[in-house]
């Protein structure tokens, strides 16, 4: 198969406005916690630390400690999508993906970014903002690997 | 104790300071907005920048990279430490092993399955998505799963040598 007819005619068919501003603000959510805090948090933790609450498996120890603040900061995240939702008067929105492909997806990022040492927010925005070499490696691995298999989906026919 | 601490801090004793817990809901929400607005709260959309119909998403991570690396950059030289913590400013490093490549595999297959990740996943809730809970559901899951599995001492000892 050809290279080009992989790639879309127009490559931005919805504008970069609201995907830029988006970025921005993903960033400046997480500068206003490392400002006051030294803190530059990731999403993905979440889940092992909430898993602390109720689980005194060892590997969770570790995140004992940070496990209320981290509460916090995904209440934010779902209060602050609410908020904008609200405000623009869009309505509810929800998604036609399969639910098998939420539950099976879901299982696998909960597996990995944990293995992985970080997200799309951990190391892609945190890591490669800092620089990290490890970051790098670790979106690398994951961007590609993400569009391996969502073009083999697409090919097999998988929708929605 | 670590072999290896933690380059980024992590705060024990948050509760010292009173604007610790809404510092850090003011900062969620913004975050939470973020991804409502650049619309990667939805799967489909994740879903067709990684089947190459829209490139847009690049910006989203990209344009928060740039962000936060100002933020980094600066505050760990021009500023001592954060007036919260008292914690000084660092960068976000993690050891490199295989873990991040092999973690990192197993997320992508997850994401370019799902077209969700961690964050988008929350902010996704706030936009009235409730079919996302079949995936937050799974992330618990799998971090369940992978946290028993690191938790055997076996694997616990190896873990304890590239600390993360």
């Amino acid at each position: 198969m050809p290279l080009e007819s992989l790639l879309p005619a127009a490559p931005f068919p919805n504008g970069i406005d609201h995907y830029a501003l988006g970025g921005v603000l993903v960033g400046l959510g997480v500068v206003i916690i490392y400002l006051a805090t030294a803190v530059a948090p990731g999403a993905s933790t979440f889940l092992e630390s909430t898993l602390s609450y109720g689980s005194s498996l060892s590997r969770l120890d570790r995140y004992r400690a940070s496990r209320d603040w981290r509460v916090v900061f995904t209440l934010g995240i779902v209060s602050g999508a609410a908020l904008y939702t609200l405000a623009t008067g869009g309505g509810a929105w929800v998604t036609a993906v399969a639910p098998w492909r939420l539950l099976v997806g879901g299982v696998l990022i909960g597996v990995g970014t944990r293995l992985g040492k970080g997200c799309t927010s951990g190391h892609g925005v945190c890591g490669v903002g800092s620089v990290s070499s490890t970051s790098f490696v670790g979106v690398l691995s994951f961007l590609l690997v993400a569009i391996v298999t969502a073009q083999l989906a697409m090919a097999a026919g998988v929708s929605p | 104790m670590s072999p290896s601490p933690e380059p980024v801090a992590v705060v024990q004793d948050h509760e010292q300071h009173p604007l610790f817990l809404p510092v850090v809901f003011l900062g969620g929400l913004v975050f939470g907005v973020g991804l409502a607005l650049s619309e990667m709260a939805k799967p489909e959309v994740v879903l067709s920048f990684l089947q190459f119909e829209d490139f847009g998403l690049l910006f989203v991570m990209f344009g928060g990279a740039a962000v936060t690396g100002l933020a980094f950059f600066g505050a760990s030289r021009v500023l001592g430490q954060a007036p919260l913590t008292g914690v000084r400013y660092g960068r976000r490093l993690k050891i490199l092993d295989r873990n991040v490549v092999l973690g990192g595999g197993i997320f992508g297959v997850g994401w370019g399955l799902s077209g969700i990740c961690p964050g988008a996943a929350y902010a996704s809730l706030g936009i009235g998505n409730y079919a996302i809970l079949w995936g937050i559901a799974g992330m618990f899951v799998g971090a369940y799963l992978q946290a028993y599995w690191r938790s055997s001492p076996a694997v616990a000892k190896t873990d304890a040598t590239t600390a993360d």
